[in-house]
């Protein structure tokens, strides 16, 4: 669409910038400053330049967490990208089964994320847990709480429940929305499925899964509550992702200065992730 | 006017027709067994809460000492506890009230805002989108100290705005920008044509163009309510008593009194209803929604 110039568009976007000026601007400027400083308590604070930073970027401790954090994503992403994309071609596409199929599979993204921990700490529990108790009278040697694979394990299928279904409810969007023409042509060609799949249905997909990719990221990358309620971040520090760790720095252990510190490296890598992702997503958008 | 109308009027119902046929076609082409693929996938979403409510309609003694797949002792006892104990049922109307506030504030002000990004053009668009949706990649954790502070220096700690305002930090850029896709898919035609008409600005987006982007609307009200409703690190560290959410007294209660697991289950089965009861509402939108109106 042709947009027309108009600077007094500003005034329309002023509520959202007062808005997000106070739950965002202020917020990060105060991390920013502690960042740079140092305090011995009473409030009294002095100029530490980049220390923090330096401290930072050789502590094993950080680099050990952005690691388990940029494996997760990873594997997160292998896994409940193909998954989705999967389950979306099997939906049905008319008829009573649509609503309930979205319904039913849409319920997970809606659960409380300390809910979704606690499900599934409960659910894996030995003791009184279906999947635990079932696993070790099948006599599997399964315990989250000590052995960290166990613990990995559970925290990746619990984020395949939680969050497959956004992949899926996009990847289904972008299916439904393919004109019934291209499949006629395709029948006229004598297309097999997999062409069909590799030539239309995902070159149709790939502004959602784009979003998908994005999102999953994203959110996977800032993972917090449901680890912290079914492992804590153990056994041992197995489990703790930056978002862990930071929380125990900045509200435990009230380091201000490295918490600021960690907290705008991990923004920033957020950031530039995504914003590689979101340029990919708009010029794509824009070519097609 | 007219017969351009009746040209695609029959257009539609040309392409209505082959669609329809092509429809039963394909039915028939799609295999048998591709219903297995989604029913096993529901199962398996379905599990993990079957055994939740499972639990919450067990004694403490049945849960512990036997594993039943039903509950053998039938009890009530538990959703009791929660509905005579304000402490407990609080937690509900808090996270309810802060959620409404927060959906109706981010709503409220991402639609002026949607509609200059999808209209207009102007100094520094780009990047004012892009620091926006910047805000919906900030991870939680790191602005949980600072919002404990800037609430404190404002007295808002433990309020319901505070939750509320708080979480526009991610519902804000959300709304923005699902409003921005589906108001986008409205043809600029019409607001012009309702300018030639003698619309000022806010009637004609009150009376002709919200009634187009309803669907929309109702699609970024479904994300704020989400986002808000699941969150918890931050709506946990800006209140303390008074606007405590639900979520956050059932982490207290798993460490305080040891292990009360019924009432525990019982109150997490309690947090799946709203959203479910949303969900069965924009059943027919989730689609589009979740594309964010870019499909």
């Amino acid at each position: 669409m042709e947009k027309t110039w108009n600077n007094r568009a500003w005034f329309l976007v002023l509520p959202v910038l007062l808005l997000v000026a106070f739950s965002a601007i202020i917020p990060l400027m105060t991390v920013v400053n502690y960042s740079v400083q140092d305090t011995f308590g009473n409030n009294v604070f002095f100029w530490a330049g980049l220390d923090w930073f330096q401290e930072l970027l050789h502590s094993p401790r950080f680099w050990q967490a952005l690691a388990r954090n940029l494996v997760f994503s990873g594997i997160i992403l292998a896994i409940e990208v193909p998954l989705g994309i999967l389950i979306a071609l099997n939906m049905p596409k008319a008829g009573w089964g649509v609503p309930v199929c979205l319904v039913l599979m849409a319920l997970p993204l809606l659960i409380p994320w300390n809910v979704v921990g606690m499900i599934w700490q409960v659910f894996g529990r030995v003791d009184i847990g279906l999947l635990g108790k079932t696993l070790s009278l099948l006599g599997v040697d399964y315990n989250y709480v000590q052995d960290p694979v166990d613990a990995w394990i559970t925290i990746i299928v619990m984020d395949v429940w939680h969050w497959t279904s956004l992949v899926v409810l996009l990847c289904y969007a972008g299916l439904v929305s393919i004109p019934d023409a291209y499949y006629q042509a395709a029948k006229i060609d004598g297309a097999s499925g997999w062409s069909v799949f590799r030539y239309i249905q995902l070159p149709k997909m790939h502004r959602v899964l784009l979003i998908a990719v994005l999102l999953r990221f994203m959110d996977s990358f800032m993972i917090y509550t449901e680890p912290f309620v079914i492992t804590g971040g153990g056994p041992g520090n197995e489990t703790t992702f930056l978002s862990i760790d930071l929380v125990k720095m900045a509200v435990g252990q009230f380091d201000l200065g490295p918490a600021a510190a960690m907290s705008l490296v991990y923004f920033l890598i957020v950031m530039l992730v995504s914003w590689v992702f979101y340029t990919v997503m708009t010029n794509y958008g824009q070519e097609s | 006017m007219s017969t351009v109308s009746t040209s695609t009027n029959t257009l539609a119902s040309m392409d209505a027709a082959q669609s329809k046929a092509l429809r039963r076609a394909r039915r028939r082409a799609a295999p048998r067994t591709a219903w297995v693929v989604p029913t096993l996938y529901i199962i398996f979403l379905l599990l993990p809460i079957y055994w939740l409510i499972n639990m919450s309609f067990k004694t403490n003694t049945e849960i512990t000492s036997a594993f039943t797949l039903f509950p053998r002792d039938f009890t009530l006892h538990n959703y009791t506890v929660i509905f005579t104990d304000p402490s407990w049922y609080r937690g509900y109307i808090n996270s309810i009230i802060y959620v409404a506030l927060n959906t109706v504030i981010s709503v409220g002000a991402a639609l002026p805002a949607a509609y200059a990004f999808s209209r207009y053009r102007f100094l520094g668009d780009k990047h004012l989108f892009f620091w926006l949706l910047s805000n919906r990649m900030a991870p939680p954790a790191v602005f949980v100290l600072p919002f404990f502070q800037l609430y404190s220096a404002f007295g808002l700690i433990d309020t319901h705005i505070a939750v509320a305002l708080a979480h526009c930090l991610f519902n804000v850029p959300l709304a923005v920008w699902i409003l921005e896709g589906f108001m986008s898919g409205v043809p600029k035609e019409i607001d012009e044509t309702a300018y030639i008409d003698g619309y000022s600005f806010p009637r004609f987006f009150f009376k002709i163009f919200m009634p187009l982007i309803a669907s929309g609307i109702g699609v970024a009200c479904f994300f704020a309510f989400m986002f808000s409703w699941v969150e918890l690190l931050i709506a946990r560290t800006l209140t303390t008593t008074d606007a405590k959410p639900i979520a956050a007294i059932m982490t207290r209660t798993v460490s305080a009194s040891g292990m009360d697991w019924g009432v525990l289950a019982a109150a997490g089965s309690l947090t799946i209803i709203p959203g479910a009861l949303v969900i069965y509402f924009v059943r027919n939108y989730i689609a589009k929604g979740f594309a964010l109106g870019r499909v």
